[in-house]
């Protein structure tokens, strides 16, 4: 049984750390570890240590340009310290296995960086990107999410529906055209959905779909089914408390359950 | 070379601001706008042509998949241009992450990056039948506002013969200088000291500058200063140091005033020898002495918050702070500034916290206001809209949760707004082996400043903020902050403390590094400081501008020599700038240089102790009472019920709400919004700091400035009341709980301005007895606190003075968070009991103001029973037998019962014969709106009702009714007073600021 070793990265406007981490390890992982983008310059941590990866939220660089924009350019350009490009300790990393979770601002950061949706398996291409929602607000709201059983992703394996908190101004989906929407439809890698709480159907009304992302898309995965990003908030459900109805005998299963599917994945390898 | 880069969104991607813009425009301004387009601009400096290719190529300003990106304008298809752009100096986030993205495309170090730029503007494409008054209108009154921000416009005809705008650079120009001026204070009379004191914004008393003058007027000072090579009249630098220490907002000299306070009343006559030592921390060390062995406190008032325990391995400490003046001027940049500039005294406190949730409280004018505005006053609804954004700026982008607030309207706020925002923040019980909660500065220690760079912003905000607010007040008084900046410097503080490399940290707010380094020396017992190293934002600024600025996101350190090293090669590596600008010293002077050249040579004890003691006059006469009570004719109550619950003061705030984060760090327990919709009032927020631990704090308020026409008493007290009753409700402990006091007041100095000082001052007199007398009755100590006592405007020959108000905020613990309660009905069946007595108390209420009927008796406290009360009712939450609660306030038990209805979607029957009141032949309508304190409704489930009624036996509790079908229905004896669909009122409730509030950008 393969040890699962965690790495949260935080710095630069990344907010969700501390949660990211607690839910990573009150959901089996062996550890989880924070670590500042600066220790990952200064090669003092390495992702080949790891086998489990984490983008949680936040506002890096305070969504200034778009979210996540000018952090994916600190990505794509920053070199470690003996001068190796850090986006291809990423690429190992992803190559030999691993898994990546990209939260909120942190799967901003992940279409962004072009690791979601890869599409055609083109790894590191921009095909979709993350912007403002239709309401243009920020808004803080929970909502109930439908998973597609049909997903190659690992992480909703055994999941139908799941209620979790969104936290985000820009989080509605956009594909660079029809037919990258079509493509990601056809080859699965719609992982969640936003649906009505009475109905349980997929929905593109306001407010079940907090930000009018076409088809509902709340969460992509990619070929692989190995990374998923999702703008709902799994590490903010970690104790029946943070359920909204928890007092009226509405709480449900946790939202770390997505969590709890990554360490299980990576145990069995 | 200065070049335009303009984005504008693709033709599938939906414009939601454009659109968002035009609806607000259409809303608050009445203008025929059809549509309204955005364009991004970027104005780039000090990039070639290659350069600027490869920013586009590279897309790193734009998103390939959302822009278009242009060098040429790519505006077409409208009736007007408007474009809105910063004025230099004005802090721009945006354009500083564009400078740092585009020295990463063009692969520039930081050095050959120095002399690039990026200065951001926004242009709105309108379309509709506007005039030219009308788009002025739209630019000024709207889009942009002009003490920051400038604005151009073009009509497509204009457009059409010059197409685009000419790139601006809101660049500030100067050079370097060290210039250090003197001041010949011998050469002015008393009339001559007064002027300079008000020209310069010194904000300094006749008596203190008569102070100063003397100090320098001493052989023995002048003998030390030439030994430094300065002159023996003061330098600008070290007036302004005096000035900016011995401001009211530093100094809070009206609470540390002698008053002599006479109450007329009763005849009585007492010297009180500061009301802060007397009432505030007379109180608390009362409270701490009673407790003993129990006492939570840890460090109170000495430092940047108020610190108590909170278990074994952590404590917890609370500061609230209000930025007024600034969110006047720019309410967001005011409002933005104030979250993370009260983020930064928990980050700053002992050793320093990390930042666990947000308060914020605000109180405007309507922003439906019509009436026309005095000068240099902004639309309230413009107030309440710059607030809103820049609070859910400061707070979301810093990633602490919003768990609490209010709002709270009133007319006499238009003059100015009140703006609190409160920090709690969490800390390990020991760092390093030392109580956190404990700083010490050695002499030797490096003086050290983290953070962001200083520039003119905010210089003379200390002394800006001693004064009222007039036509001419400074516009450099302004800041905007910088929530990333700061959260960089939180990730490396935070890091560093735990690696033990400090060994004191302080925070940079009102009066900049005169204030935290003077505040820091006073520890060692001196300091000596060079600011030429300081980095600075531009060029020419003057050594005592430096000094004095109150530019954000900086912390101030003392660091070991030993660890200096490292602690300057984390904070390099960590990409936060840190500059070593002296030494604490122990020489007894606060010694400031430029370079070798003398700026300031100051005596500590003069600096810190120098001050004269204010001496005051208070005169309390009780207000003539106003007509007798009337019994109110009601011919319809369904529908005064709904006017009730539509009130501003009482409706929905959920579109403010939502927009702040309340959940980011994963311990949210009870959110601010809550029941079958998530769209009921919570009392209080609650969660747990530790994740792993299911022991929570409770966060809460209380803010009653209604009832100070009537009497600051019991307004004081019933804030009080209101906070630890909000806080019970949601389930804390209220013997763990501790108080955070912020007083707001109008100037209570008797002058020519304020020819009601002494009434004013004997208010304030009489809500600092009412706080020592129910802080101590209740057990709750005050920890930490703030005043503001300028709350005044004057302008166009009028004056308008806030009505005295305290925000008190409770920080309470709750032993296990799955014990919490929430205020929305669970279930049919469920037994509603009221909680307290109900009194004829409609003084200042809701509803008194509504009718604005002559009611004129102030609800009062009875803080005996309502102790007992409240601990009663947690041990029933304790023992589970609670389904729901929630507390009386405004609007009282029709307005509560009918939130309660809203929150749980389920109608309710409440018999109003069965509620303990006194007299017991009230009215129906005083009985359902009258606000008479520590009254709480709660629904218990059937078989939990005897257990829960042998709990409450000889208190007053009265099973007043019980849940079920969709109407709430009163009734009194068999009467019917009301029925009402549950989704009529909430309807109501939300009427006023649905989903989108009063449309304002």
């Amino acid at each position: 049984m393969a040890q699962v070793k965690t790495l949260v990265i935080t710095g630069y406007g990344t907010n969700c750390e501390v949660e990211s981490a607690h839910a990573a390890r009150q959901s089996g992982a062996d550890t989880a570890d924070i670590t500042y983008f600066s220790d990952l310059v200064a090669g003092r941590v390495r992702l080949a240590d790891y086998n489990f990866l984490i983008f949680p939220g936040g506002f890096l660089d305070g969504d200034d340009l778009g979210a996540a924009q000018a952090a994916a350019l600190r990505w794509r350009f920053a070199r470690t310290r003996d001068g190796d490009p850090l986006v291809e300790q990423l690429r190992t990393f992803f190559d030999a296995g691993g898994l990546v979770l990209g939260i909120c601002n942190g799967f901003q950061l992940l279409v962004k960086l072009g690791l979601l949706p890869a599409i055609g398996g083109r790894y590191f291409e921009r095909q979709v990107s993350l912007t403002l929602n239709d309401s243009a607000k920020f808004e803080d709201r929970w909502v109930r999410l439908k998973a597609n059983p049909h997903s190659p992703c690992v992480f909703t394996r055994g999941i139908d529906t799941l209620d979790l908190p969104v936290r985000h101004g820009e989080g509605k989906l956009v594909p660079m055209d029809d037919a990258v929407l079509r493509e990601l439809v056809d080859a699965n890698l719609v992982a969640l959905q936003y649906a009505d709480p009475a109905s349980g159907l997929v929905t593109t009304d306001y407010p079940a779909n907090p930000n009018g992302s076409p088809l509902g898309i709340a969460g992509i995965t990619d070929p692989t089914g190995r990374v998923l990003g999702l703008m709902p908030h799994p590490e903010a459900y970690n104790h029946v408390t943070n359920h909204p109805g928890w007092t009226r005998g509405e709480a449900t299963r946790l939202g770390t359950v997505l969590i709890e599917n990554a360490v299980a994945h990576l145990k069995a390898q | 070379m200065l070049c335009r880069i303009e984005l504008a969104p693709r033709p599938h991607v939906t414009d939601s601001v454009g659109l968002r813009t035009a609806r607000g425009l259409r809303a608050a301004l009445g203008l025929p706008v059809a549509q309204c387009r955005i364009i991004k601009v970027f104005t780039v400096q000090g990039v070639d042509e290659a350069g600027i290719a490869r920013i586009l190529e590279a897309g790193a300003l734009h998103d390939p998949v959302l822009h278009t990106a242009s060098r040429e304008p790519l505006a077409s298809g409208f009736d007007w241009a408007v474009e809105v752009g910063l004025r230099p100096g004005v802090t721009d986030n945006e354009g500083r992450t564009a400078r740092e993205a585009v020295a990463l495309v063009l692969g520039l170090d930081k050095a050959a990056a120095a002399d690039i730029a990026v200065y951001t503007s926004t242009q709105y494409l309108l379309s509709g039948e506007l005039d030219e008054d009308d788009v002025r209108r739209i630019a000024s009154g709207y889009l942009a506002n002009e003490l920051i921000q400038r604005y151009e416009y073009k009509s497509a005809a204009q457009w059409a013969q010059a197409p685009g705008f000419e790139p601006r650079a809101a660049r500030v120009t100067g050079e370097a200088h060290d210039e250090v001026n003197t001041v010949d204070l011998e050469a002015l009379d008393d009339e001559g000291l007064t002027a300079f004191s008000r020209e310069n914004t010194l904000a300094l008393s006749l008596e203190e500058m008569r102070t100063i003058r003397d100090h320098y007027r001493d052989p023995a000072v002048a003998a030390a200063r030439a030994a430094q090579g300065l002159p023996a009249m003061p330098t600008d630098a070290e007036l302004e140091a005096l000035a900016q220490t011995w401001s009211e907002h530093c100094k809070h000299k009206i609470f540390n005033a002698k008053i002599e306070y006479e109450n007329r009343e009763t005849g009585a006559r007492a010297t009180v020898d500061s009301l802060f030592k007397t009432y505030i921390a007379g109180s608390t060390a009362a409270i701490r002495a009673a407790r003993g062995q129990d006492d939570l406190c840890l460090s109170v008032f000495k430092d940047n918050a108020g610190v108590i325990r909170f278990d074994d391995d952590h404590a917890v400490c609370i500061k609230v702070e209000t930025h007024n003046s600034p969110s006047a001027l720019d309410p967001y940049g005011g409002a933005l500034t104030g979250i993370v500039g009260v983020n930064r005294d928990p980050m700053g406190t002992g050793m320093g916290a990390n930042l666990v949730c947000n308060t914020d409280v605000f109180c405007f004018a309507s922003p439906f206001w019509t009436h026309e505005l005095p000068p240099r006053l902004l639309h309230p609804r413009r107030v309440l809209e710059g607030v809103r954004e820049g609070v859910e700026h400061g707070g979301n982008k810093s990633g602490i949760p919003t768990v609490n607030g209010s709002i709270v309207f009133h007319d006499q706020y238009l003059g100015k707004p009140l703006v609190f925002c409160g920090t709690v923040g969490l800390m390990p019980a020991t760092v390093a082996g030392r109580p956190s909660h404990e700083k010490a500065v050695n002499p030797g220690d490096a003086i050290v400043m983290t953070g962001g760079r200083i520039g003119k912003d905010g210089i003379h905000g200390a002394t800006f903020s001693s004064e009222e607010l007039h036509e001419g007040s400074p516009a450099t008084a302004v800041q905007i902050g910088d929530p990333i900046t700061q959260r960089k410097m939180y990730d490396f503080l935070m890091r560093a403390r735990d690696m033990g490399l400090y060994n004191a940290i302080t925070d940079n707010g009102a009066g900049g590094l005169s204030s935290s380094v003077g505040e820091m020396a006073g520890m060692s017992g001196g300091c000596r400081m060079d600011v030429s190293r300081a980095p600075l934002k531009y060029d020419g600024l003057r050594p005592w501008e430096i000094l004095l600025s109150e530019a954000q996101e900086r912390m101030t350190l003392a660091v070991p020599q030993d660890k200096l090293a490292r602690f300057l090669a984390l904070a390099e590596e960590m990409d936060v700038e840190a500059t070593h600008l002296g030494e604490f010293t122990d020489s007894g002077y606060f010694h400031v240089t430029y370079g070798e050249r003398p700026v300031a040579y100051l005596p500590m004890d003069f600096l810190h102790d120098g001050v004269p003691q204010m001496r005051l006059c208070a005169v309390w006469e009780r207000p003539v009472e106003d007509e007798p009570y009337m019994p109110l004719f009601i011919a319809d109550h369904g529908k005064l019920l709904r006017t009730m619950l539509g009130r501003l003061n009482i409706c929905s705030k959920e579109y403010v709400v939502r927009q702040y984060d309340h959940e980011v760090q994963g311990g949210s327990a009870v959110k601010p919004l809550t029941g079958a919709l998530a769209d009921g009032p919570s009392d209080a927020g609650a969660l747990r700091p530790v994740l792993g631990s299911d022991q929570g704090i409770v966060l809460s308020h209380g803010i009653c400035p209604k009832f100070s026409r009537l009497d600051t008493y019991w307004m004081m007290a019933s804030a009080i009341d209101e906070a630890i009753r909000n806080a019970v409700a949601t389930g804390a402990d209220p013997d763990r709980m501790a108080g955070c006091d912020n007083f707001c007041w109008c100037d209570p100095v008797q002058s020519e301005k304020t020819p009601d000082g002494h009434y004013k001052l004997a208010q304030l007199v009489r809500a600092n007895q009412a706080l020592a007398h129910f802080c101590q009755a209740f057990g709750v100590p005050c920890i930490s606190g703030k005043d503001s006592m300028k709350n005044d405007y004057t302008g166009g020959g009028k004056k308008i003075s806030i009505p005295p108000t305290v925000l008190y905020s409770v920080l309470g613990i709750v032993g296990d968070v799955n014990r919490c309660v929430t205020s929305d009905f669970k279930a049919g069946g469920d037994r509603v009991y009221l909680l307290g007595i109900t009194r004829p108390e409609l003084g200042g209420s809701e509803l008194s103001e509504l009718y604005k009927a002559p009611f004129s008796d102030v609800p009062q406290v009875d803080a005996v029973a309502a102790r007992t009360r409240y601990r009663t009712l947690h041990q029933a939450m304790t023992r589970g037998l609670v389904s729901a609660a929630h507390d009386l306030s405004d609007g009282g038990l029709g307005v509560a019962v009918a939130e309660m209805c809203i929150g749980g979607r389920i109608g309710a029957s409440i018999d109003l014969a069965l509620v303990p009141a006194c007299p017991d032949d009230m009215q129906d309508t005083d009985l359902l709106y009258s606000e008479s304190n520590s009254r709480l409704l709660v629904s218990v489930r059937p078989e939990n009702a005897a257990a829960f009624e042998a709990l409450f036996a000889g208190q007053h509790c009265a099973c007043v009714g019980s849940v079920g079908g969709d109407s709430l229905t009163i009734t009194q004896n068999g009467r019917q007073v009301l029925s009402q669909p549950v989704e009529a009122l909430a309807a109501a409730w939300k009427a006023p600021f649905g989903t989108d509030g009063p449309g304002a950008q």
